[in-house]
């Protein structure tokens, strides 16, 4: 990990309050795995006062971040234009792990919720890269809120989407259309899914992994300030104990969670 | 003495700067982004005689100009520290200061004592000043509590004791007499302010201990004012803490009476913070034809 002075190629809005950066960062490029993190320190002066962590969404020579405005960092990253510098300190955290070899076929279920795609990208086209069968699932509350399907029909083999008022893809909870696609599916696979998005949704689809006894990796999000694992601030239940989200994590294995 | 160098009591320190405890973790974190042995002198986080598991959720949260912590102390014990953290932290060639913090006088003792068995420790800090533990009230708010924690510590360690106080308090400079009387080397000041923050869409406090320590900028004009009281009233070396981010705001507190400083809530925002302020204040030293810091230590000139 490095904390880096960079430069920021790019700052689009995609979306009502979604953007996506590209940042040239060959260090973080080089070095990073997806699920893993950076911490962007958004502006010179006190406000915000903390670095803001971001996934890393995608890398392709150079590092992509997809984000939401939700507060006040995220909205002074979105004013900021090509040409301008950020303090970058990444790649942090554990990232996912690959399916590991057994007699069975692997195969990558994506499922993502909301702007929890914003990691799964990097890692599906990793995984395909890696000849792994990846299907992904795109869930939201609504046709505005689904974000990177473009991306992920050019990385995965197969893709649905799941609307919760039907005003795209099939109506529900992204939790139903995993039902649905496990029900036409083959089962002569060695299945890992990975999942990203709220909690609610993080915590519905480890219960439907567990009956299945599918491994079943989370990206968590915490509210951090170091992002290094010294200040504690970003402790997650775990059945071994309290873990850092910002080193342990973000990537934890479902069963290993207490859920609130 | 090199021109950065200062003494704490038996250590001898390269420069005045040092790393906080608690903003540092047990400094392996930031071997990556920072030298380890560029800094002054470092303090681990605080550790109990028993693991403790610290507060619930959300422990952190970002203020103006700050932030509020609520971390509770979470720690493996001391014997976890000795046999897991000593080994890395003994290696770095910078001195390694623990802190420690007891329930009761009683704790206070067998830590150091345990401690003062370890070679690869320069000195301890005694915690006796963090706001976030369940208890009635803090001995850094009773003079008495202090002198008797001091002495205690002080009977059984020739290692260096340097104590932390709290800024919560009527008058600190009173806390500070007290530690030196019962013949604690230093004292380190301030320890965080207690806060809060609410949420009003929840209606719910922003912290899941409620209150937490508030650290960062925003208090330096009050930690400054503190260290200038503190060390116009007492003998033995001050080191100052409150909101330091870079070597002039560390170079104000050194010119109010600190003998040295301590980097704590700057270094989640830039980790490599220390080496830079280390800088910092040799560029002010050569710039003002300076020789040495300990040149500069309270030259605040204060007449009215």
């Amino acid at each position: 990990m490095k904390d880096i002075k960079a430069k920021i190629l790019s700052n689009k809005k995609i979306g009502s309050a979604y953007y996506k950066i590209a940042i040239d960062a060959p260090y973080i490029a080089r070095s990073a795995r997806p699920g893993q993190f950076v911490q962007i320190k958004c502006s010179n002066s006190l406000e915000p006062f903390l670095r803001r962590p971001f996934s890393i969404h995608r890398i392709n020579g150079n590092m992509e971040i997809l984000y939401e405005t939700v507060g006040k960092g995220t909205e002074i990253l979105s004013r900021k234009k090509e040409g301008d510098f950020v303090d970058i300190l990444g790649p942090l955290g554990n990232g996912f792990s690959l399916p590991e070899t057994s007699n069975l076929e692997p195969r990558a279920i994506i499922i993502a919720g909301g702007v929890g795609a914003a990691p799964l990208v990097y890692l599906t086209e990793e995984l395909t890269k890696k000849k792994i069968k990846t299907i992904v699932l795109i869930g939201a509350k609504t046709k505005g809120l689904i974000l990177c399907e473009k991306d992920f029909k050019k990385a995965a083999h197969e893709v649905y989407v799941s609307t919760d008022d039907g005003t795209y893809g099939s109506h529900g909870f992204v939790s139903k259309l995993f039902h649905k696609i496990l029900k036409i599916t083959e089962s002569r696979f060695n299945t890992v899914v990975y999942v990203c998005g709220p909690q609610g949704m993080l915590k519905c689809i480890a219960e439907i992994c567990q009956e299945r006894n599918f491994e079943c990796q989370v990206s968590l999000e915490e509210k951090m300030a170091c992002g290094i694992g010294a200040c504690l601030g970003c402790v997650v239940k775990t059945r071994s104990g309290n873990k850092l989200a910002c080193k342990d994590g973000p990537v934890f294995n479902a069963n290993e969670l207490i859920w609130p | 003495m090199a021109v950065l160098g200062i003494n704490i009591g038996k250590i001898k320190l390269n420069n005045p700067v040092m790393a906080a405890s608690g903003t540092f973790g047990y400094a392996q974190e930031f071997e990556k982004l920072v030298n380890l042995k560029n800094i002054g002198a470092i303090i681990t986080k605080t550790i109990t005689l028993n693991p403790k598991a610290g507060n619930p959720m959300p422990r952190i949260c970002e203020t103006a100009g700050g932030m509020l912590n609520a971390i509770g102390l979470q720690n493996e014990g001391a014997d976890n520290f000795i046999k897991e953290k000593m080994p890395y932290l003994s290696k770095i060639g910078s001195p390694i200061i623990v802190s420690i913090s007891g329930n009761n006088i009683d704790e206070f003792f067998i830590l150091a004592r345990r401690l003062d068995k370890i070679k690869g420790i320069s000195g301890l800090e005694l915690n006796i000043s963090c706001p976030n533990i369940k208890s009635r009230g803090l001995v850094a708010q009773d003079n008495k509590a202090t002198y008797e924690v001091v002495k205690a510590v002080k009977k059984i360690t020739a290692k260096t004791v340097i104590t932390k106080l709290s800024p919560n308090v009527t008058n600190i400079v009173e806390i500070a007499k007290a530690a030196q009387d019962a013949g604690s080397d230093a004292v380190s000041l301030v320890n965080t302010f207690l806060g809060m923050a609410i949420d009003i869409d929840t209606r719910r406090p922003k912290l899941g201990n409620i209150t937490g320590g508030l650290s960062g900028p925003c208090i330096k004009p009050i930690a400054l004012r503190m260290t200038y009281e503190v060390s116009r009233n007492i003998n033995i070396p001050v080191i100052g803490i409150g909101g330091i981010m870079n070597s002039n705001d560390a170079i104000e507190f050194i010119l109010a009476g600190a003998t040295a400083i301590q980097v704590g809530t700057a270094n989640f925002i830039e980790p490599g913070v220390c080496g830079k302020i280390v800088k910092g204040i040799e560029d002010y030293l050569r710039k003002h034809k300076v020789e040495k810091v300990e040149d500069i230590i309270g030259a605040l000139n204060d007449k009215k």
